[in-house]
């Protein structure tokens, strides 16, 4: 049972060739309101679904290699590494919950937001009528459920954040952002009595021990942190989650922060609650902060708690409409 | 590893300490949210038979439906186990259940009723969906799929080999107490 499982991921060309775009596919850029995103997008998600980003896989393997072989958290951890080869051979989700589906869109001028949403709805009800995505959308009080991944009422499931910006190429990202680890994320308000936190990093860092520490292994351990100071209850939160978004073991742009939270992901890990908080010394595989703006009154700390199967990634369509994914 | 086959007995769950390794065999029967709330409050009858000694597993899993009407699992990790903790104890006692298999473990209340009825809390790894769908050889039958929808119906599988921890026992015993509060001790030192 010790022996360490080594992430081999299938090649890139065998997963070109699972690719339900056809050989050669290109978008029309120079058609930017007549875009239709509805395959590719598709594909973003039979992979997002499918297979881990490699730095995701970087770090369970690393925190696999510190636990003692044999151990329940070793063994565990090699059993997330071989879960990771299996959904990725066959294609198969990695998690049965496939989450909320949250994208990420940034665009050039004169593309279609409202072509856009539809066309990713579409991708969205394709990929759960190929057993792909699970239908997760249920509606609150009766519970349920609309059986295709869409809001039964409105429009706001799976979410969607646009921006214009000034380059000419297309990034679409997706967070396939699993229920559990939702569950265990955490607003606070500083100042807390109860915790002795007050408006100052110190007082953040509390925050997050106290986050993690009520998690366990509930929201399937080793979780990977986004962490916003400051912002309101909305701006804070939705900034928190993009921020799982960025990739492990890059740097943070601002000093200070990158210095926080290679400092607190130590000490996280010095918790002892280990991988599905069996025990161990993996409790988080990352930390990813940023400083805010805040109402003078306010001092909020949002707290995304991602599960360790990370499902996030980006397509990107370049300006002469070819297209690549990350993962 | 200890082999286990269901339906279980009193006394194979009473031997099972908080640690062991387990492979479960036989049947299983999943329920998480929407029928843990329907179990307690409307204790139906006929999930007597299908219930006892039986082994209930929170999954919600993702699912195919094959040509020929049959289905198959693609996907069946567990959920968050303490989300049933208002109603696990009294769905164990109602229904004479001999083990709960989830993630995360679950409280007070739960362990109690372990001790009461005499059953386990078994621990799957949480995210291992495809792993664990490959140790389920079929599905047996589904009931109050149209009502509760797929992630919450009674799914009732057969499960080869379906690798388990035993983290909380019949007598009291709960690794993730133990956990718990190690972490809450040294949460305090580096708080301080």
């Amino acid at each position: 049972m010790s022996e360490c499982v080594v992430p081999t991921l299938t090649s890139a060309e065998v997963v070109a060739s699972k690719s339900l775009l056809p050989q050669g596919w290109k978008a029309d850029m120079s058609n930017l309101a007549g875009l239709d995103l509805t395959l590719c997008a598709t594909e973003l998600l039979r992979r997002t679904t499918s297979r881990l980003p490699q730095d995701v896989i970087d770090a369970l393997v690393k925190g696999r290699d510190a636990e003692e072989p044999g151990s329940r958290a070793f063994n565990t951890l090699n059993d997330m590494v071989r879960n990771i080869i299996l959904a990725d051979g066959n294609v198969s989700p990695l998690c049965q919950d496939t989450g909320s589906i949250i994208f990420w869109v940034r665009h050039p001028f004169g593309f279609s937001q409202r072509a856009a949403r539809k066309q990713l709805r579409a991708a969205v009800m394709e990929a759960t009528k190929r057993s792909w995505l699970r239908p997760n959308c249920v509606e609150s009080l009766s519970g349920k459920n609309s059986g295709t991944n869409m809001d039964p009422f409105h429009d706001h499931h799976p979410a969607f954040h646009f921006e214009e910006w000034d380059q000419a190429h297309i990034e679409v990202s997706v967070m396939q952002k699993g229920g559990g680890s939702e569950n265990v994320g955490a607003q606070y308000r500083l100042p807390d009595a109860a915790l002795g936190a007050g408006r100052d990093i110190k007082g953040v860092r509390k925050c997050i021990i106290d986050a993690v520490v009520k998690a366990q292994g509930q929201g399937c351990s080793p979780g990977i942190l986004g962490v916003s100071i400051g912002g309101d209850r909305v701006t804070g939160w939705e900034r928190a989650k993009e921020l799982v978004l960025r990739k492990l073991g890059t740097a943070n742009p601002d000093p200070k922060m990158d210095a926080f939270e290679k400092e607190l992901t130590r000490d996280l890990n010095t918790l002892g609650i280990g991988p599905m908080g069996y025990g161990g010394a993996t409790t988080v595989l990352g930390v990813s902060a940023e400083e805010m703006y805040r109402h003078p009154a306010s001092f909020y700390v949002s707290i995304a708690y991602m599960c360790w199967s990370s499902r996030r990634g980006t397509l990107t369509l370049a300006a002469d409409g070819q297209p690549s994914y990350d993962l | 590893m200890i082999r286990l086959t269901t339906p279980l007995t009193e006394e194979a769950i009473r031997q099972l300490k908080v640690g062991d390794e387990v492979l479960l065999n036989g049947n299983v029967v999943l329920s998480r949210d929407m029928g843990h709330k329907f179990m307690k409050e409307q204790k139906p009858e006929w999930l007597k038979p299908i219930l006892e000694n039986m082994v209930i597993y929170h999954c919600g899993p993702v699912v195919r439906k094959n040509a020929d009407g049959s289905w198959t699992f693609v996907a069946a990790g567990p959920t968050t186990s303490i989300r049933e903790e208002p109603y696990q104890a009294d769905v164990i006692e109602t229904y004479k259940v001999r083990g709960v298999i989830g993630k995360g473990g679950m409280g007070k209340k739960t362990s109690e009723g372990l001790q009461k009825t005499g059953a386990v809390y078994l621990h799957a790894t949480g995210g291992a969906g495809s792993l664990l769908a490959e140790r389920v050889k079929r599905v047996v039958d589904v009931k109050m799929l149209e009502e509760f929808g797929s992630p919450e119906a009674f799914w009732i599988i057969e499960v080869e080999d379906f690798p388990l921890v035993v983290t909380m026992d019949s007598h009291g015993g709960s690794l993730h107490e133990i956990v718990a509060q190690q972490s809450q001790d040294r949460a305090k030192a580096l708080m301080a």
